[in-house]
Parts: structure tokens; C-alpha cells; sequence
């Protein structure tokens, strides 16, 4: 997006709010539906991506240690990956803490 | 030369679409509308129109098929009726808030229970709202010119709006009328070929009809209120540069013999033409009486009727169409608005009349007139009365 939605006037619409530039979903913040966001403690991880696949967002990246790290810009903090994660490495933390 | 021929009013309907060309039709036969679909089915079939005919399952996606049919820049048309129209509604508001212009023709039909499939304007006030563009035509040959008309306004590229062109079921769909067909040169000329400005194509990849949330649909739906409003201007264009070229002209509200009268009677669609014989007839008697048409439905045309009453004394409008446990009429109580602020205007009083293909007979209309010059003296208990309903 050119500039952020909040700032877009009823003129600055498109034809039939039409949105003319691809792919421009990923620059929507899903991130601030969430209440409660995963916390990943590496010392139990033990690497096997089951977060990551499981992430209904696709939110979940793997880092240069191999470890997996949730983005907050989309993470929406559904819970998912801390329920799939059977090793207990991930904790859903209230947004407020 | 443009040609004169004695047509059923819906067949009519459909050698105006072939006459404008169309590329695609997806439609659902439904009473009274069927004949208009059938007629098109045929020319496609035979050779004589080069278009897609969608066959569809129900007017739910005769509807949607004729959206993804303009998105892409088909020239689009279809037609519906009464229960159809209803069935419908939802992707309604889609069309005219994506901007996908197309031409729809409405055979105006009752709603159902009990069952009906004559005509009112029950279906037409249901989908008030939705955004389209709404003329109303009082004969054959206005259909036609309005179908005309509408593609041209429809898809200019200061509009891009869907058109509905409104027919009375039965009293204008089934008759058979003298119609005269423009030549095709001189069509082609008058509706430059469409060209919507961003059509699905997959060498420009766009969104069409993408979420919005609570930040932006405000802004679209401004967006969208003020391109309806604006759409006048090219609607009055048109309509001028179709009195050029082909010698009929119309206008958002008809009058007919306003001047000097105390009491004006106001309507819209094919009974029109009926009020029009009573109002000869009391004008005739020495009666100071007049008539207002609406002829353009949506956008509203404030200004025009507020010109047309401002010198009577009472304004007796006749819907045919009820607004349950509202204010009775909608085209009395939206009259009603567009008069309220203005320091002199005249007393308004609404009949409902015609429901469900009652007819309205010109002595029926001079027992309205009578009855509501009675009801501006002696005022009434009830905020509208139903004319002709036994008791």
C-alpha cells in the first residue's frame, strides 16, 4: 500500500474499491487481533518444526540457529503451535504481561 | 430508417440488447420476465446475436455470473422479476459497490404470499437501496430507449454503475405495441464500445470485492453515495444526446399539464399513461388538475419534483407498493422528505393502489384525485388509504 489505510480519504479509492496492487495483503497487521502472544523457550526445543507446519498463519520462521520464532506483525495468538508443541517449548503469555 | 413494428414489449426488450450488442446474458425465466430471457435464448441460439448465454440454476447466480461477466469487460445484461429480483438482493448491492455496470430489465411483480405473479412495485421498493441506477418506463418503446440508454450511462467511465430498466409486469411485458427500432449504425454510434478501466486479466492481476474493515468501509461507502449522485449528471446528458439522435426525449420527472393547476397527482410506471386520460378528462370539466411521472427512481431527483409541486395546493401521490407498518407508500413517504424543508409546499396526502395487478381504471384515478382533495380539507385518521379495497 501506498500509505496506511487509516489515512486513505473516500477519494483516494479506486474504482469499486478495487485494490490494484497484487499481493498487498502482506502488508496487513493481523498481529494486533491477539491477546495472547506464544513464548518459545529454546533450552526444551528440540527443532522439529511441528510449530511451523501446524501455524495456521504462517507466521512461524525458522532462524539462523535453527530455532522457531513466531512474527508478531501477523501471529493473531490462536494457540495452536503451543498446543502442538509436545515438547512444551512454546507458552501462550497474556498481552498485557 | 429507423423501423416501426408490432411487438410484444418483450420481445422488444430483447432486440434492444441485441441491438446493443451484448456479449454476455445469464438469466433465470421467471413471470412475467420469461419472454424477454426465451426471445434472447432464441437470437443466440439462431446465430442472429453473437453473445454467451448463461443458462443458470436460479437468479442467486444469474446475478453473480453476470458480475464476473462485467468484471471482465463484457458487454452484460439480464432480466428478472418479483420473487427473482428477491432472490437476488444480496448480490445486488455487490454489483453497484464494485462498479460493474450492466443493464437489468424488471417486469415489476408482487411478492408472494399470497402467491402472485401480476404486477406491483413490491419487488422494486425492496431493492431500493442497493445502489443501482432505477428508471422507470411507462411504455414499450421506452423500455427500449432506456435499455439503450442505460448501457451508454451505465458504462461511461464516469459512472460504472449497473442500470435497472423498470417494466410493469403484464400491463407493459405481454402487450404488444407499436416499437420503434433505431438502426444499428446509428446505436453503435450512440453506445461507444465498453471498456471497463481494470478488468480481471491475468497479465494485471486485481482485487475485486477484497474485506473492509471498519477503517475503510466508511470511506467506500462515500466513495460510492457520491458517484450514484454524480451519475445524474451523465444520465441527463444521455437522455439529451438520445433526443438528438433519435428524436425522444426524457427527463428524471415528467410533467404533464402543471401549469395553472391547484392539485397535482403524482406517479410512476405504465399507469401513468392511464392518470394521464383521467387528468384529460377533469381538465376537460374545467378541474385544476395536473400530473407528475417519476421517471428516474434512483438517483432521486430532489430538485425536479420540488419545481414540479412548488404552486399547488395538494399532492396526491399514488404508490403501488406498501411499506407495512411504515408510512404506507415509499414513493409518498421519500416525496414527503424531499418537500419537508421547504418553506411553501403542498399538502401531501398518499393512496397505495394497483397491488398485486389491480387495475387502475381512469375513473378509479379521478375517485383518487376526488378523495384526496377531500381528505387536504377534512384531514384524515389514517396516514394513507388503500384505494379500492373492499371493506
Amino acid at each position: 500500500m501506498t500509505k496506511p489505510e487509516s489515512e486513505f480519504t473516500w477519494k483516494d479509492l479506486e474504482i469499486g474499491s478495487i485494490v490494484a496492487e497484487p499481493g498487498n495483503a502482506s502488508q496487513y497487521q493481523t498481529g494486533d487481533w491477539r491477546s495472547e502472544r506464544p513464548l518459545f523457550d529454546n533450552n526444551k526445543c528440540i527443532k522439529c518444526g511441528l510449530c511451523y507446519i501446524f501455524c495456521p498463519e504462517g507466521c512461524i520462521e525458522r532462524n539462523a540457529e535453527g530455532y522457531f520464532e513466531a512474527n508478531l506483525f501477523y501471529c493473531k495468538g490462536c494457540g495452536i503451535c503451543a498446543r502442538e508443541c509436545w515438547p512444551k517449548a512454546i507458552t501462550m503469555v497474556p498481552e498485557e504481561e | 430508417m429507423a423501423e416501426k413494428v408490432g411487438i410484444e414489449v418483450s420481445l422488444a426488450i430483447a432486440e434492444a440488447a441485441k441491438l446493443a450488442n451484448v456479449d454476455v446474458v445469464a438469466a433465470y425465466p421467471i413471470t412475467p420476465q420469461t419472454h424477454i430471457v426465451e426471445h434472447l435464448a432464441e437470437l443466440v441460439a439462431d446465430g442472429e446475436l453473437d453473445a454467451a448465454y448463461i443458462p443458470v440454476e436460479s437468479e442467486h447466480s444469474a446475478m453473480s455470473a453476470c458480475l464476473g461477466a462485467s468484471a471482465s469487460g463484457a458487454r452484460t445484461f439480464t432480466a428478472t422479476a418479483g420473487q427473482g429480483l428477491e432472490l437476488m438482493h444480496e448480490v445486488l448491492y455487490v454489483a453497484s459497490s464494485m462498479q460493474l455496470p450492466m443493464v437489468m430489465t424488471v417486469a415489476n411483480r408482487a411478492l408472494s404470499a399470497p402467491l402472485s405473479v401480476w404486477g406491483d412495485h413490491s419487488d422494486v421498493m425492496a431493492v431500493r437501496d442497493t445502489g443501482w441506477i432505477q428508471i422507470f418506463a411507462e411504455n414499450g418503446q421506452e423500455v427500449v430507449d432506456n435499455v439503450l440508454c442505460g448501457f451508454r450511462i451505465g458504462e461511461d467511465p464516469k459512472v460504472l454503475l449497473p442500470v435497472m430498466v423498470h417494466l410493469d409486469g403484464f400491463y407493459l411485458s405481454h402487450v404488444i405495441e407499436p416499437v420503434l427500432f433505431p438502426e444499428q449504425s446509428k446505436v453503435d454510434k450512440f453506445i461507444p464500445p465498453y471498456k471497463y478501466p481494470m478488468p480481471l486479466h491475468p497479465d494485471k492481476p486485481v482485487t475485486m470485492g477484497a474485506f473492509g474493515p471498519p477503517i475503510i468501509y466508511a470511506e467506500t461507502k462515500k466513495a460510492q453515495e457520491v458517484n450514484l449522485e454524480a451519475s445524474k449528471e451523465v444520465i441527463l446528458d444521455c437522455w439529451q444526446e438520445f433526443g438528438k439522435a433519435f428524436g425522444r426525449h426524457y427527463s428524471p420527472v415528467e410533467n404533464y399539464h402543471i401549469e395553472g393547476a391547484k392539485v397535482l397527482l403524482l406517479t410512476m410506471g405504465s399507469f401513468s399513461e392511464t392518470a394521464m386520460t383521467a387528468v384529460d378528462k377533469m381538465r376537460g370539466e374545467g378541474r385544476e388538475v395536473g400530473l407528475v411521472r417519476i421517471r428516474l427512481w434512483r438517483p432521486f431527483p430532489f430538485e425536479e419534483i420540488r419545481q414540479a409541486v412548488k404552486k399547488v395546493d395538494v399532492l396526491i401521490v399514488v404508490d403501488r407498493a406498501l411499506s407495512f407498518g411504515g408510512p404506507g407508500g415509499p414513493v409518498c413517504s421519500e416525496v414527503r422528505s424531499a418537500l419537508y424543508g421547504e418553506a411553501k409546499k403542498p399538502k401531501v396526502i398518499g393512496f397505495v393502489a394497483g397491488l398485486g395487478g389491480r387495475d387502475i381504471t381512469p375513473a378509479g384515478f379521478e375517485e383518487i384525485i376526488n378523495r384526496g382533495i377531500e381528505i387536504s380539507q377534512k384531514g384524515s385518521k389514517n396516514e394513507f388509504e388503500i384505494f379500492g379495497v373492499r371493506e
